[in-house]
């Protein structure tokens, strides 16, 4: 007998992948290989390239130049369903399902097995059936999308993707929305994948994960692979030395919070959104000058409203905010009042509420003090002065590049949320409400704007953060508020918070009072 | 006994009003479930009524007639795809445009090819035009009021289109509910990105929604002009198109609602037809103008109060495009 050994090839290879997209060269001959049976990170911050590399491997964009090789063969793909054909499953960070379907609807859809459904749902009965037992996913088929938490959503777009025959899963920033409990078990499940010959390709950019989980890990930046390494022979230190180019703060460095006076006082806020769905639900809690103070959650908790309701977004429909000496909610104060009374506001949603973005960046710089004295000449803007105000800023921020009169679409996500932050901190508001604020960001920024916050906190005044990055809150806050279901479940001590508190109290679980 | 005549003479009317109503209504499911806000259902009928007559005149076919109707309406919906799916142009514009060329566009033609004022020329030879189906035994059994009136005036006399209006719903259901085809249209209504990532063509799903809505307008164009009237004038859809969408909205993009809505719409249609010139107990002749707006006066205050939270089809009026 010949023992014949056989070397598995690696399940995907990417050999020298470029693309461009109009100027931007978004991958330069990117390659690296996946073996079969593993967990594979794919690490990179935002606008490294790692979402194009996706995309290319799935069919939704064509590479300019390159191959992909699956399971050590050479494929091309040029759609969707090639890359289906290929056995590559892709479970993307916004999920794909239609929601007012069935889980089994949206499972089916594309593989309806027959022009008729009726024989379908019963042949995706079955094989679904299967799945659940054979991975411990444990979904109930016919129950509407739309219903269901998130990470059961998740599970049904991983079941999507084994239903379609998939091998090689594609996971895409897959704990963004998900508890840190409910990432434990999406890993748990992960590995239970592993175990069963199929091999995960997790792309994301939090260290934690891809120590947790993976058994290779690929750093990207700036379009190229910049290091491919063994997991357990690095470091999260290295990893984000590797993703930024330069060593890296991985803990934002602060003294001890001196909390002082009493500047915001909310009480009993509650906030309908636009469908008159009550979401922010008899809220109440205070703000200290010296203090930062952050709200947990997972994303879609009420904490959007919140924020909306205190920037004077949103008009809440009961309780009060008292800041100066006024209630906000009963004097029906609009945001600019609200700015001139010294709380300003820097929005979660970036694009859509922080700037015009077919603005010029010293154009977006005066939004919301537009009629500040130094602003105008009369009835006409002065400009001289509104550009010197923006040259300043953006030297004092650091942002690149310093263009006053360049369209604020044209800066990096960084440097457009240090545009927004510099407006809104340079006034030095008595409280500062800050929305997830380095989302889009990369670590340089990051790191920038979280100095900015923590030296607004230094000066005795008051920062609300409200983020969904766990570790930022854990980072930046002296004291932790968790919000689920619309209320505030929990209030924590940085001494006390741990993650494993916080993520039960963001999955609703509350504390046990003794 | 003469109420009872009445009452179901009225039905009978209801239901030759509803049925153009309804085929568009069916035409506009299709392409709104598929994510395209269909306000080019007025034009697309109109423009198959003026097709559907001068084929009709031309070669004295009903049969060809239809077809042209369906021709002409398929191919104005391809139009509206191509403006709205391929080149991602705005729905509501596109379908303007759409309803006012055929507007201008009918009577023109029908001025230079028939010289008689922007009408075709009375359909009135046999086979010309779709004519009443007088079932088995009707003119006996309308002796007997009940059941046999009924018979008579509701199962019995209309012409081939109303029924083929009535088979369609049922047929619209089991499309949409029950076949791979429904599911797919379904959901690229709902969420294109997810029928784009399961591996079809989100623009491929648009356009065949964009055909059935078409033909279906056609036969309703075709209705108009060669089975419920005998030939083209200017307008004459006057408002049927809108009104359609709006019993689709008020059906909630379902089949059985938006006939009950059409039925409705219908109803009151053909009452303000009844109510001209008759003295009500109390309220003695209601004024002619006062009873024609019956129909849309009910149509602003259903939308307005008793719709309660129609959803839309989630993707409807986004054009899609991968790079969001």
């Amino acid at each position: 007998m010949v023992e014949k050994i056989t070397v598995l090839p690696p399940a995907l290879e990417l050999r020298s992948i470029s693309k461009r997209f109009g100027a931007v060269q978004a991958n330069r001959a990117v390659s690296f290989q996946v073996a079969a049976g593993s967990v594979h990170g794919l690490i990179g911050e935002n606008g490294a390239g790692k979402s194009t590399v996706m995309n290319i491997v799935y069919g939704f964009h064509r590479a300019d130049d390159g191959e992909i090789l699956v399971n050590g063969r050479p494929v091309k793909i040029s759609s969707t369903q090639d890359a289906i054909a290929a056995g590559i499953g892709m479970v993307h960070q916004h999920f794909m399902l239609v929601e007012n379907f069935t889980v089994i609807e949206n499972v089916m859809l594309g593989v309806e097995g027959g022009p008729l459904l009726a024989e379908g749902i019963a042949k995706a009965r079955e094989a679904l059936a299967k799945l659940g037992k054979d991975y411990g996913l444990d979904v109930p088929l016919d129950a509407i999308v739309g219903s269901l938490p998130v990470g059961l959503q998740q599970r049904v777009e991983i079941m999507k993707a084994l239903h379609r025959g998939a091998q090689i899963l594609i996971l895409d920033e897959p704990t963004a929305v998900l508890t840190p409990q409910e990432a434990d078990q999406l890993f748990r499940l992960l590995g239970r994948l592993r175990e069963q010959g199929k091999t995960v390709l997790l792309v994301t950019h939090k260290l934690r994960e891809i120590m947790a989980i993976t058994d290779r890990v690929t750093v990207m930046r700036q379009g190229s692979v910049v290091a491919e390494v063994e997991t357990k022979d690095t470091s999260p230190r290295e990893l984000a030395e590797k993703m930024v180019g330069r060593s890296v703060l991985l803990q934002v460095q602060k003294g001890p919070a001196r909390p002082g006076a009493e500047l915001l006082t909310v009480s009993n806020l509650e906030v309908r959104d636009a469908q008159g769905v009550m979401r922010v639900k008899r809220v109440g809690f205070k703000l200290h000058g010296g203090e930062i103070v952050g709200i947990a959650g997972v994303a879609g908790n009420g904490q959007s409203e919140l924020l909306e309701a205190l920037a004077g977004m949103r008009a809440p429909v009961g309780g009060e905010i008292r800041f100066g000496g006024r209630d906000l909610v009963a004097e029906k104060i609009d945001p600019r009042g609200r700015r001139e009374l010294g709380l300003a506001h820097v929005p979660e949603d970036r694009l859509r509420v922080g700037v015009v973005t077919s603005f010029s960046a010293q154009e977006n710089l005066i939004l919301g003090y537009q009629d500040h004295e130094n602003f105008n000449r009369g009835l006409l803007m002065n400009n001289q002065a509104i550009l010197e105000d923006c040259a300043r800023k953006m030297a004092a921020y650091d942002v690149r590049p310093p263009q006053p009169g360049l369209r604020i679409a044209a800066f990096s996500g960084g440097n457009q949320q240090k545009l927004v932050v510099a407006r809104e901190v340079d006034r030095a508001p008595t409280v500062l409400l800050v929305g997830q604020p380095t989302r889009g960001v990369d670590i340089g920024a990051i790191e920038f704007i979280h100095q900015r916050l923590i030296g607004l906190r230094d000066a005795g005044k008051a920062v609300l953060v409200v983020s969904v990055e766990l570790d930022e809150i854990l980072g930046l806050a002296d004291r932790i508020l968790v919000m689920a279901g619309g209320e505030i479940v929990g209030e924590l001590s940085r001494a006390e918070a741990t993650e494993e508190k916080i993520g039960l109290l963001m999955a609703g679980v509350r504390e046990e009072k003794t | 006994m003469e109420t009872y005549t009445l009452m179901v003479l009225l039905l009978a009317a209801t239901i030759r009003v509803a049925t153009p109503l309804l085929l568009a209504a069916l035409a506009g499911m299709f392409s709104e479930r598929a994510g395209v806000i269909d306000l080019g259902l007025e034009g697309k009928m109109l423009g198959a009524a003026f097709a559907a007559a001068t084929v009709a005149t031309v070669t004295g076919s009903a049969w060809l007639g239809l077809g042209a109707g369906m021709v002409t309406a398929i191919a104005l919906s391809l139009l509206l795809g191509f403006a709205c799916v391929t080149y991602r142009g705005n729905q509501v514009v596109a379908a303007m445009a759409v309803n006012i060329m055929v507007s201008g566009l009918g009577p023109t033609l029908a001025l230079a090819w028939f010289n008689l004022g922007g009408q075709t020329p009375q359909l009135d030879a046999a086979g010309q035009r779709f004519t009443a189906v007088v079932w088995p035994w009707s003119q006996s059994a309308r002796e007997t009021p009940f059941p046999g009136l009924l018979y008579a005036e509701l199962l019995s006399g209309h012409n081939l289109v109303v029924y083929l209006a009535a088979a369609l719903v049922p047929a619209a259901a089991w499309l949409l509910y029950r076949t791979r085809f429904g599911l797919r249209l379904r959901a690229v209504g709902e969420n294109p990105q997810a029928v784009d990532t399961a591996g079809i063509s989100v623009t491929g799903l648009r356009y065949q929604a964009m055909i059935i809505s078409g033909a279906l307008c056609g036969v309703a164009g075709s209705y108009l002009s060669i089975a419920a009237s005998s030939g083209f004038v200017r307008d004459m859809t006057a408002g049927k198109g809108y009104l359609a969408l709006a019993a689709l909205i008020f059906g909630k993009w379902r089949p059985y609602p938006t006939l009950a809505a059409c039925l409705l719409f219908a109803f009151t249609d053909a009452l303000a037809v009844r109510l001209q010139g008759v003295a009500l107990p109390l309220v003695g002749v209601i004024p002619v103008q006062f009873i024609l707006a019956l129909p849309y006066v009910l149509t602003v205050l259903l939308l307005a109060g008793f719709v309660g939270r129609a959803v839309a089809p989630r993707a409807i009026g986004v054009p899609y495009s991968k790079e969001k």
